[in-house]
């Protein structure tokens, strides 16, 4: 008698709760409520189940018997039979069996070409980025930047003129102290007015190396935690980076504005087999 | 009315004989065995709320301005997909709580599912005959924390779009196909618009009608085979004890049903998940932080962050460094996964047919290899944690991680060793009650339970004490700097 009652006030509830979720939806909603009024009227359903069928229905326990084992040996006899007897009979035909298969993997060949559609091909891509001889760094606003628009110790993310938004050409400048960059061997004068330029494509798993520390000069990237040193070169100092952050070589055009003075010389962002055949 | 109903069906169909069977059909009852039903009525849910999403959601790149409720981002250029998610959040009514059951309930559904992969694993459900199902529940298991991610990947949002660009990433270090893969998937480089339409057909079609299909097997294999059983009184391998199908399994099961549902609706009415708004558009060069998964997916990015900073050359070939943690570590998990019942069989000589449960206790060693091997797993979920570790306690992150490289190695060690001593002195504790039964009822029971258990109890309460006590002079000497 008691499941029966609890069952049915848990229906009840139930009931009262949906009315009171039609209610909220016509007046406009609100989703806490809705939640809410969903889970009362789903949860007394619940509720008034299992009262029902823990107090009201006959549990047992019941016993069935199983057989330990599927297996059936002499429907099995009988399809080995028939399968011997079919392989006797198609077997004979051994070169159309051939012809049948050369036919299908020749299908099956094709029919994967499809799926080339899908993508264009690698080659190069990975290599480079639209970075050129002479290409205007820009804000993602398409505004060129003079080295003294930026304050000491300010970065900002650039794109090449024309190619804003792209997103392995994405760069970050930033403007050191002066006397401070010491260019590696070979970097000599990339940084005009201690504008250094990075590849904000982090080369351990592809973030955007966000976060920049002015007081120890570190890039860090907050996916991975990688740490860069920006006055060497970009070396990971720390984190699972391996490689450092490929630098782009910068100059000032006749108006002053930054530009490239190339591409980057090796592939920016996370390794990939042949990466090293540049 | 009904009884003519039947008929009418028997008439065309001739299922009485298995309406019949079906009906009396008797399942063994313990609540361990509700987790995979738990995760079969999230897959449900998922379906519902997912057909009510899909109505609205607008799976295109296509750049527009953004203008509706949410006046923060009122004016801002953001992608289709990102708007018409903020759409129907915030603009469609009943709209915001459909689309946090679906999030709640696909985190839960996976919580079910590896939930479900441990009590098989730890009762031994996996042996013959049940190794099918074993390798039909592992797809399940993959196709559904894919299709998590495909799905989370959808809104273009800032957290979930930096996501992506790490799973290109990951996808361009695997040697000599690499590339071409991420090209393919992605339709070019990183950034080109074709992926949100690939991800969205992925993740409404295929993944799910694979799920629906391998789920069907699943289920009428456990119907064929007839499930498992613990040996309690009654109960043998050639037998199966417990309820009737009908009317009172089908009613608990389907109340079953309701209660998921209810208490995904108290999550998605009650608890945020995943607000777009707050992450932003995916814009190039942005990126959100901090930065963490799904659950599901921490394991993954904890690997991504202990790992060691190691990258090899072989004859000019690069190995990239995220390739060993987030292909080849997968890799060997799942494929551990799926040979496990072989690998068992072949190691134990155990080929025979198995209808009654192991208690974890029953086989030390294999209980203990699967509490190390979780152990693994969760260092590697906080490694996935390592910035907020570090915040929470106020540690340098690298502090954080080469702790948690130095646990991923000892603790699963320690815990092993552990679940060992204590499975066996349960065992033992077991056996000796048993005998003790026989001889002097009552009191020896008493008696051996104390002595059998109460070693593995006090080397728990040491590990715990020692393990504190670690975390406590770790924090100390951290603020004495």
């Amino acid at each position: 008698m008691g499941g029966a009652r609890q069952a049915g006030l848990a229906f009840v509830l139930s009931a009262l709760a949906s009315l009171g979720l039609a209610v909220v939806y016509v007046t406009g909603g609100q989703a806490q409520l809705e939640g809410v009024l969903l889970g009362i009227g789903l949860g007394g359903l619940a509720v008034g189940l299992i009262a029902w069928a823990k107090h009201l229905m006959p549990t047992g326990p019941f016993v069935q018997a199983r057989k330990v084992t599927l297996r059936q040996p002499e429907e099995l006899e009988e399809v080995e039979e028939s399968l011997d007897q079919s392989a006797a009979t198609v077997g004979r035909r051994r070169f159309l069996g051939r012809l049948l298969a050369v036919s299908l993997g020749a299908f099956g060949i094709a029919a994967v070409f499809p799926i080339r559609s899908l993508g264009t091909r690698p080659g190069r891509a990975l290599f480079h980025t639209s970075w050129r001889k002479g290409s205007r760094a820009v804000t993602d606003a398409g505004q060129p930047i003079r080295p003294t628009d930026l304050p000491v110790d300010g970065v900002l993310t650039v794109f090449p003129e024309g190619a804003v938004g792209t997103e392995d050409s994405q760069t970050l400048l930033i403007r050191l102290p002066a006397g401070d960059y010491r260019p590696l061997p070979g970097r000599e004068g990339w940084a005009p007015g201690d504008v250094v330029a990075f590849s904000k494509i982090c080369t351990h798993a592809g973030c955007p190396v966000g976060l920049y520390r002015a007081d120890s000069k570190e890039l860090y990237c907050p996916c991975h935690q990688s740490v860069f040193e920006v006055l060497d070169g970009a070396r990971p100092a720390a984190g699972p980076a391996t490689m450092p952050l490929p630098q782009l070589p910068l100059d000032v055009d006749g108006d002053g504005y930054l530009v490239a003075r190339s591409d980057y010389t090796e592939p920016v962002g996370p390794g990939f087999w042949n990466r090293g055949h540049a | 009315m009904l009884k003519k109903l039947a008929a009418w069906i028997d008439d065309r169909l001739g299922a009485a004989a298995f309406a019949e069977e079906a009906l009396n059909k008797v399942f063994p009852d313990h609540w361990a065995f509700l987790l995979g039903e738990i995760a079969m009525y999230c897959f449900v849910v998922l379906l519902a709320t997912g057909v009510f999403l899909t109505f609205f959601f607008d799976a295109s790149a296509a750049k527009t301005v953004y203008s509706g409720h949410y006046a923060p981002l009122n004016g801002s250029q953001v992608s289709s997909a990102y708007s018409s998610v903020m759409h129907l959040s915030f603009d469609i009514r009943m709209g915001l709580v459909i689309r946090q059951i679906h999030h709640w309930a696909a985190v839960v559904f996976i919580a079910a599912i590896v939930a479900h992969l441990c009590r098989i694993f730890f009762t031994s459900a996996f042996r013959r005959p049940r190794e099918i199902n074993w390798l039909l529940g592992m797809t399940l298991m993959i196709l559904s924390i894919f299709n998590g991610f495909t799905g989370y990947s959808l809104p273009d949002d800032l957290l979930s779009g930096v996501g992506l660009r790490i799973a290109y990433s990951i996808a361009i270090s695997i040697p000599f196909i690499g590339p071409w893969m991420a090209f393919l998937v992605f339709g070019g480089t990183f950034g080109s618009p074709q992926i949100i339409g690939r991800l969205f057909i992925i993740h409404v079609l295929l993944i799910p009608a694979a799920i629906a299909g391998i789920l069907g097997a699943h289920l009428a294999i456990v119907w064929r085979q007839k499930h498992t059983q613990f040996l309690i009184p009654g109960a043998a391998e050639n037998n199966v004890v417990g309820e009737r199908l009908w009317p009172t399994y089908a009613t608990k099961s389907v109340a079953l049903f309701f209660g998921v549902a209810a208490v995904l609706s108290f999550l998605g009415g009650l608890v945020q998940i995943n607000p777009v708004w707050l992450y932003g558009p995916y814009a190039t060069a942005q990126v959100s932080s901090p930065a963490q998964p799904d659950w599901y997916l921490g394991w993954l990015e904890g690997a991504l962050r202990l790992f060691p900073a190691w990258q090899f050359t072989i004859f000019g070939l690069e190995i990239p460094n995220v390739f060993l943690p987030a292909v080849v570590l997968p890799g060997i998990t799942f494929g551990l996964l799926y040979a496990w019942p072989f690998i068992e069989a072949w190691r134990t000589g155990d080929y025979a047919p198995h209808h009654i449960l192991d208690r974890p206790r029953d086989r030390p060693v294999h209980t203990a290899l699967g509490m190390a091997t979780l152990t693994f797993y969760a260092v590697l979920l906080f490694g996935g944690l390592n910035d907020l570790v570090a915040k929470w306690f106020q540690l340098p992150v690298e502090a954080v991680t080469w702790t948690l490289r130095t646990l991923g190695i000892v603790l699963p060690i320690l815990v092993g060793w552990l679940t060992y001593r204590l499975m066996v002195a349960l065992r033992t504790d077991a056996s000796e009650r048993a005998r003790h039964a026989r001889a002097e009822p009552a009191l020896g029971v008493a008696g051996a339970a104390g002595a059998g258990s109460g070693a593995a109890r006090w080397g728990l309460a040491g590990f715990v004490a020692a393990g504190a006590l670690g975390a406590w002079r770790l924090l100390r000497r951290r603020r004495g700097e």
